[in-house]
């Protein structure tokens, strides 16, 4: 395994790992976020959750080579590399890449979460030699609480300001549809109002057996009958949350549901009345167990709080080292 | 203790001033005594003891977390209340409350115990709690809460809860002490208006508006209008009363302690507004040399024999407890002069009165105080009719700054900011060419620039890195910013013998190369030094 400018490479299968300042000939992908997948490779190896979401968002051409493989179906690669992937519970199809190759196993993790998700299958242990994974959320003061500890506070607003409406900024690709489902849970029933970023991704998410009940578009309710979205929840883009568009609605309450927004300063800066903390990736005590669990003595680490977790795990005796990928922003992949 | 932290992030997460003005007079109401009372001392300010130190906070961190790791925390998070809120490892054994203490209790509790027990205390509670609590204590017990609502907003609250206005609130908010059961008992309608005036206390001072010196210059006549300097000093208000004096600053905070030689020469009953100077070998000191006596709880008296406090008197508010504030300027300002003169003593003087008769002669006053080596800010022009009112009246005073003085000088470290600004690099030292060919840094600034900017800066930043000092980041030389400042002192702390007063971002110079920013040399130019 090497660094190169485009990303992390594979040298005896001449492939990358979720290369993405460049395109390139092989591409493993390991799940459909826009700082993951992008567009224009020329042979890509993916779960088929993955290869429908870059259809979706036209990362796949018709030149472009596809190969979709299951969970833990084996693949050779060629040069006696073999290619499987494990699930990462980080969204729909998210997969950590396992490479056995000389009868060493390097696993690349990609992003992924421990915590419970009705969305994506859970997280899946590999033991292995090399162990690389993210650290978006590696320092001590990212402790995430349980899902439904935030969505309860989100259910006590609307009922205490029920002439409110809840604008609740996520993700349009697995933030989305976690939180709509979660709330389904909790007992939510009205419909759920959508800005149209959220639209395709959450039909998708619906073609693989997701109920999120009733939904209906924003635009599709006429712009007099501001009094519909009263005390309801309206989800769109985090952009959208203080923008003009929200403005459509009767006394918005704008709420941010992010990992981030476990620091109060990060949520006034996005002027969010409301911060929900839900995030898709593991926080630190997740991400410090993860590679203990996974036996590795060498824990490469791609982007995020790099420094914290590479400190943290040569503590625990294992060899650890920042890759620092340039690329992988840490806002956008949330 | 619930209820409490859950106002805090009530109001810190609302946006709109009207929304928190009605979050906080719901929590006021629906909240029994005392703990409301200590609630408003809190988010007001007016609480006048720590419940802990934050060295205790840091040494319990420390004891129970990895010290890189917990300055890594810090750092990225921007404040350390909320780094040991969120990071805050539960004790191996943690002592279980079966719920969690009301306000009162938990002040209570903090103000009776011995130090290792308070310590003991802090740790319990902590154990208990819940991160948003956590925050909530921490900054109540060191007195460090901001969550966006200024003293006034708290005043308009409690002026609407009473139906009186606000001004009312302001002249007996001084006189009130935490946890204002008077004052509730008031605003419940159970008791009459408190009674403050058998104390000293700080009365709110009048304000001027900077000038616009396209709309106001010409309301200006020398038949309804005087002038006077802008002195660089501290802005005070000097009261005393039945043989007790006090010396209050600006904000009311009481500041007699720092100077006793002051408050020793009065022997009258009166309320000054005034700016407090000193004056070395009966010259007027510069802000520098008035500094050493700031801050200071017992000035030795070697400080005060040679910086000995001096009032400037610019107005007079009450004379043998004869309240003047209803007077004109005109009718204060005489006898104010005549007061003075009877006082003949070398602590008090009275600001004079600038001659002129025309919007020019003004101009060239203020290019006058320009030259005064920082002593004087530029001027102050009032209407000699106003009455003296609280706040800021419009066009009764206004203050003429002279220009500020600007440099071309290159950004050198960066530092992320705090609250709103976390995470961001915001923070900016600066500095000038010196004789050898390298940068000595002269300054530091953390304001000046929009939001946009502060985006565009942080992002150059990142790209820029060089070497990193703990939370300081070194960049690389290129960046030069125009540093706009008051006035600058020499000074044996800063390599580059100067310190900037009130230095901020003018404008970034984003095209010019760092090679032309301006060499050390200049700063003695600019201010005659």
């Amino acid at each position: 395994m090497q660094v190169r400018e485009a990303g992390l490479y594979c040298a005896p299968a001449d492939a990358y790992i979720d290369p993405i300042t460049d395109a390139v000939p092989r591409a493993i992908i390991t799940h459909g976020h826009a700082d993951h997948a992008r567009a224009g490779h020329g042979h890509v190896w993916a779960t088929p959750e993955t290869i429908a979401i870059m259809k979706t968002r036209y990362y796949l051409t018709e030149e472009t080579g596809e190969t979709e493989l299951t969970y833990g179906q084996r693949h050779d690669l060629g040069n006696g590399v073999t290619l499987w992937f494990a699930s990462a519970g980080h969204i729909l199809g998210s997969a950590q890449a396992v490479l056995e190759y000389q009868g060493k196993r390097v696993v690349a993790a990609g992003d992924f979460k421990r915590h419970p998700d009705p969305t994506c299958a859970p997280f899946e242990v590999v033991p292995c030699d090399v162990f690389i994974t993210e650290a978006t959320f590696a320092l001590p003061v990212f402790q995430h609480p349980p899902l439904e500890v935030e969505v309860d506070k989100l259910m006590r607003s609307m009922a205490a300001l029920p002439d409110r409406t809840h604008i609740v900024g996520v993700y349009a690709l697995g933030k989305c549809q976690r939180v709509m489902k979660t709330l389904r849970l909790a007992g939510y029933e009205h419909p759920f109002y959508i800005h149209g970023a959220l639209k395709r991704l959450t039909e998708l998410y619906e073609s693989y057996g997701q109920d999120f009940g009733d939904w209906e578009l924003v635009s599709e309710i006429p712009r007099k009958d501001k009094h519909v979205f009263q005390g309801k929840i309206v989800l769109c883009p985090p952009a959208q949350i203080n923008d003009r568009w929200s403005r459509r609605f009767e006394g918005p309450l704008p709420t941010v549901a992010s990992g981030w927004m476990q620091i109060r300063a990060r949520a006034r800066q996005k002027r969010a009345e409301m911060a929900l903390v839900v995030s898709d990736h593991a926080d630190w005590g997740d991400l410090i167990r993860t590679c203990k669990e996974t036996g590795a003595q060498d824990v490469w680490i791609t982007h995020g709080r790099v420094e914290a977790l590479e400190y943290a795990l040569k503590k625990e005796g294992i060899n650890a080292k920042g890759l620092n990928l340039i690329g992988m922003d840490e806002e956008v992949g949330e | 203790m619930k209820a409490f932290s859950q106002l805090l992030d009530d109001l810190y997460f609302t946006n709109s001033t009207l929304a928190k003005e009605t979050i906080l007079a719901n929590y006021l109401r629906a909240t029994a005594d005392p703990d409301r009372g200590w609630a408003l001392a809190a988010i007001a300010g007016t609480l006048s003891f720590d419940l802990f130190k934050r060295n205790l906070i840091k040494t319990l961190m420390m004891e129970r977390m990895d010290p890189f790791l917990f300055d890594l925390s810090r750092h990225y998070v921007g404040e350390m209340s909320e780094t040991v809120a969120l990071a805050w490892p539960q004790s191996p054994d943690p002592v279980r409350l079966n719920r969690l203490p009301d306000l009162h209790e938990v002040i209570a509790e903090f103000q009776s115990r011995s130090k290792p027990e308070i310590r003991d205390y802090l740790i319990t509670l902590l154990d208990n709690m819940a991160p948003a609590q956590r925050w909530a204590l921490l900054k109540l017990g060191t007195r460090g809460l901001r969550i966006g609502m200024s003293a006034r907003t708290v005043k308009k609250t409690l002026a609407n809860m009473a139906g009186v206005e606000v001004g009312v609130i302001e002249e007996l908010w001084h006189g009130l002490e935490p946890p204002y059961e008077t004052l509730f008992a008031w605003i419940d309608g159970e008791a009459e208006m408190p009674d403050i005036s058998k104390v000293l206390t700080y009365s709110p001072v009048m304000l001027a508006h900077p000038i616009d010196e396209e709309k106001d210059l010409d309301r200006l006549s020398p038949k309804t209008h005087q002038a006077e300097w802008k002195w660089d000093g501290i802005r005070v208000q000097l009261a005393a009363m039945n043989g007790e004096v006090k010396v209050f600053s600006r904000t009311g905070d009481d500041v007699s302690h720092s100077f006793p030689d002051l408050a020793a020469a009065v022997n009258f009953e009166a309320v000054l507004d005034g700016e407090l100077l000193v004056k070395p070998e009966g010259e007027i000191g510069s802000f520098n040399e008035l500094q050493q006596r700031l801050g200071k709880k017992k000035p030795s008296k070697k400080l005060m024999t040679d910086f000995p406090a001096h009032l400037m008197a610019y107005d007079i508010l009450s004379l043998n407890n004869q309240s003047l504030r209803g007077e004109t300027l005109t009718a204060r300002r005489e006898i104010l002069a005549k007061f003075i003169q009877t006082q003949n003593s070398p602590r008090f003087s009275i600001s004079k009165t600038l001659d002129w008769t025309s919007v020019e002669d003004l101009r060239a006053l203020r290019e006058e105080a320009a030259e005064s080596g920082g002593l004087i800010e530029g001027l102050m022009i009032k209407d000699t009719s106003s009455t003296y009112v609280s706040g800021r009246p419009k066009h009764m005073w206004y203050k003429w700054k002279r220009d500020p003085f600007l440099l071309d000088a290159v950004l050198m470290y960066a530092q992320r900011g705090t609250g709103k600004r976390s995470s961001y690099y915001s923070d900016y030292t600066f500095g000038l060419w010196g004789p050898d060919g390298t940068l000595l840094p002269i300054g530091k600034a953390y304001f000046g620039f929009t939001d946009e900017e502060l985006k565009l800066l942080d992002k150059w930043i990142r790209n820029h890195k060089l070497k990193r000092f703990g939370p300081v980041q070194e960049v690389e030389k290129e960046l030069v910013f125009e540093i706009a400042f008051d006035s600058a002192q020499t000074s044996s702390r800063h390599k580059s013998g100067y310190a900037l007063r009130f230095p901020r971002i003018h404008r970034i110079r984003w095209d010019k190369p760092a090679g032309e920013a301006d060499r050390i040399e200049a700063v003695a130019a600019l201010v005659g030094k």
